[in-house]
């Protein structure tokens, strides 16, 4: 008789090395922990994360540091790609990236984010736009769709009074210094493997020192959304998609004869 | 190595460089702009790290991350540029993670003017950024004095993982003086154990000023606390002169200590038995020394580049023993030698108690200054 010891087991699927054996606090049904694990594949399959600096932003992702399985620190709001570059500029052999938030990246961190593309700065920025803050519970953020319900644009975001969405990935491909910019979505399974495509285009870029690289990453939050999980995905692919269009906006020429 | 001719900003970012400093950021503001344009030449000739952020607040980021790495680096800026720098600073301090940072002050408040101030007293003395933190100050008086303390800066830093402040005003970062500047240093080969350089072979390292327990915040509260009176205890320095037998106190720092220094030797000259004490740590401040001397001359003048900052922590170590008073000039402006020389003889002769806050006498007397009657 054969025991359950004696069968040839082939492990398919199991945590990545870069992730770290731990429960994280994101609620159920938003896409923070796709994300994660889309990147902690990537390094571990690129085999660098023995070599990789994450910089944690301020914002849900707070905690990232707990959740990815390498070197960490943790940045002020909205200053990780400040951070990041001084990380970068003294050990420009290391691997170095941002996990942000839209509010952190897009909001108060700017003229970080938008200069730090302009220099050409060799990091990799895996930015999350979930249209709403989401850590101090769901006010409006400036990828907040216009109409869209927020507990600090209660009747909907008003154009007429706090403007229009920023779209980050168009902007950031107009700069000379930037080798590679993506946005995808994590909505359903054909795009998060493309999403994981892009991320791995991205840190290839870095560690082809090709320039600055960023992956904007639609995702979902049901719990400030105030919808279920399947219909916040529903959202995303529905009204998202629209208004944040998914593809590449940057490729650095060198970058096309990659196989990924 | 002999004594050059040396432009204070110029000289205090070389001496940086020969202490070990690997990485400088910063963004332009006058006084201190010549310190980040000796920086753009030089760290890259040596194959280190510059870069002049889109703000203050970029650099000081920049900074912070780069300090992470337990690498020697810093920024210079000017007072409104410092402020800006203030959150950065806190997290820095929070983190535990060695940084100095060079402010070469000016008029202010707001926009100010360029002209040489040490208004920013309580900012960086009292801490300046947000929560419970102590940083060390260092207020050196020369072009020398600046040079040689670059060095303590980074060691302080390192030594207790602590921010370190050089204070000076623009007078400082802007003169030419002979100067002698220190060999260069070797740069470790070994990063501590503390920083982040790749998880190769280790459990990961992880930095951050953030503590979501309140248990714990206070826990790493105390340990700032506990490594700030060892600092107290240790690395307090000042100069002194004629205090042997004085009965007259002079308390200055950086560029007012010096010129109360010549008015102090005309006195001398004149019999009167007046002495010197300069702080040079602002923080730790001086305060045994300063109650010796409470104890043994019969007045005290403080005078400062500000509305009387320095004078409160004076106030606070003599106790009421001998009546303080005070001299400052505000806004920019450095008080001559003349000045302060008729204040050390008005201050000789003064047998009065002080009433109430020295300062309400000194405006009265400033008014007349300001308003040309003097």
């Amino acid at each position: 008789m054969t025991t359950l010891h004696q069968i040839n087991h082939q492990i398919v699927y199991q945590r990545p090395e870069s992730l770290s054996d731990t429960n994280t606090h994101y609620c159920p049904g938003c896409t923070h922990g796709v994300a994660h694990r889309l990147v902690a594949e990537v390094l571990d399959e690129m085999g660098i994360r023995e070599k990789t600096i994450g910089v944690a932003p301020v914002g849900c992702s707070v905690f990232a540091y707990k959740y990815f399985n390498m070197d960490f620190v943790e940045a002020a709001h909205g200053r990780a790609p400040a951070m990041a570059t001084g990380v970068k500029r003294v050990l420009p052999q290391n691997t170095v990236y941002t996990y942000q938030g839209d509010g952190d990246l897009a909001s108060i961190g700017m003229a970080e984010i938008m200069h730090v593309a302009a220099r050409g700065e060799n990091i990799t920025v895996i930015f999350i736009n979930n249209a709403i803050y989401g850590m101090t519970g769901g006010q409006m953020a400036p990828t907040t769709l216009p109409g869209m319900k927020t507990t600090s644009s209660p009747l909907g975001r008003d154009v007429e009074l706090s403007g229009f969405p920023i779209r980050m990935s168009e902007m950031l491909a107009t700069m000379d210094g930037a080798g590679y910019i993506a946005r995808g979505s994590l909505h359903d399974a054909k795009h998060i493997r493309k999403a994981k495509k892009a991320i791995r285009i991205a840190f290839e870029t870095q560690e082809r020192g090709l320039g600055f690289s960023m992956v904007e990453l639609l995702s979902s939050c049901p719990t400030n959304w105030k919808i279920t999980p399947n219909e916040a995905l529903d959202f995303i692919a529905e009204q998202m998609v629209p208004v944040f269009p998914l593809g590449e906006f940057k490729t650095n020429p060198e970058l096309a004869k990659l196989r990924v | 190595m002999s004594k050059q001719l040396l432009k204070g900003n110029e000289a205090f970012a070389e001496a940086a460089i020969r202490a070990g400093c690997e990485g400088f950021f910063g963004y332009p503001i006058t006084p201190s702009t010549e310190f980040l344009e000796y920086m753009a030449k030089r760290m890259p000739e040596l194959g280190r790290a510059f870069v002049q952020a889109e703000s203050e607040v970029a650099a000081i980021n920049m900074v912070y991350g780069a300090a992470c790495t337990g690498k020697r680096v810093m920024t210079a800026s000017s007072s409104p540029g410092i402020s800006l720098m203030m959150e950065g600073i806190s997290y820095l301090a929070g983190t535990e993670v060695p940084a100095v940072i060079v402010n070469v002050m000016r008029g202010g408040p707001g926009l100010g003017n360029i002209a040489p101030a040490q208004g920013d007293y309580y900012q960086m003395v009292k801490g300046g950024g947000h929560g419970d933190y102590f940083p060390i100050v260092l207020a050196p008086a020369s072009v020398q004095e600046a040079i040689n303390i670059m060095g303590v800066a980074f060691d302080l830093a390192d030594k207790y993982r602590a921010v370190v402040h050089m204070i000076v005003d623009g007078n400082m970062g802007q003169m030419m003086e002979p100067a002698e500047l220190p060999p260069m240093r070797e740069l470790p080969k070994k990063p501590p154990n503390w920083a982040v350089t790749g998880a190769k072979g280790r459990k990961p390292n992880f930095l951050s000023s953030i503590y979501i327990d309140p248990v714990e915040q206070e826990v790493t509260n105390l340990r700032l606390l506990k490594r700030w009176l060892e600092i107290e205890k240790n690395e307090v320095r000042f100069a002194e002169s004629g205090l042997e037998d004085a009965e007259i106190a002079v308390v200055g720092f950086g560029t007012s200590g010096r010129v109360a220094s010549s008015a102090i030797r005309t006195a001398r000259e004149e019999g009167i038995k007046v002495g010197l004490l300069r702080p040079i740590t602002l923080a730790p401040f001086p305060e045994k020394r300063l109650e010796e001397i409470s104890k043994q001359v019969r007045r005290i003048l403080v005078v400062e580049m500000n509305s009387g900052m320095m004078l409160d922590d004076v106030n606070r170590v003599v106790q009421g023993r001998v009546p303080v008073e005070f001299y400052g000039r505000m806004g920019g402006i450095t008080p001559l030698p003349d000045e302060i020389l008729d204040e050390i003889r008005r201050v000789a002769t003064n047998r009065m108690p002080v009433n109430g806050d020295a300062r309400q006498q000194w405006i009265t007397r400033l008014e007349k200054i300001v308003g040309g009657q003097a």
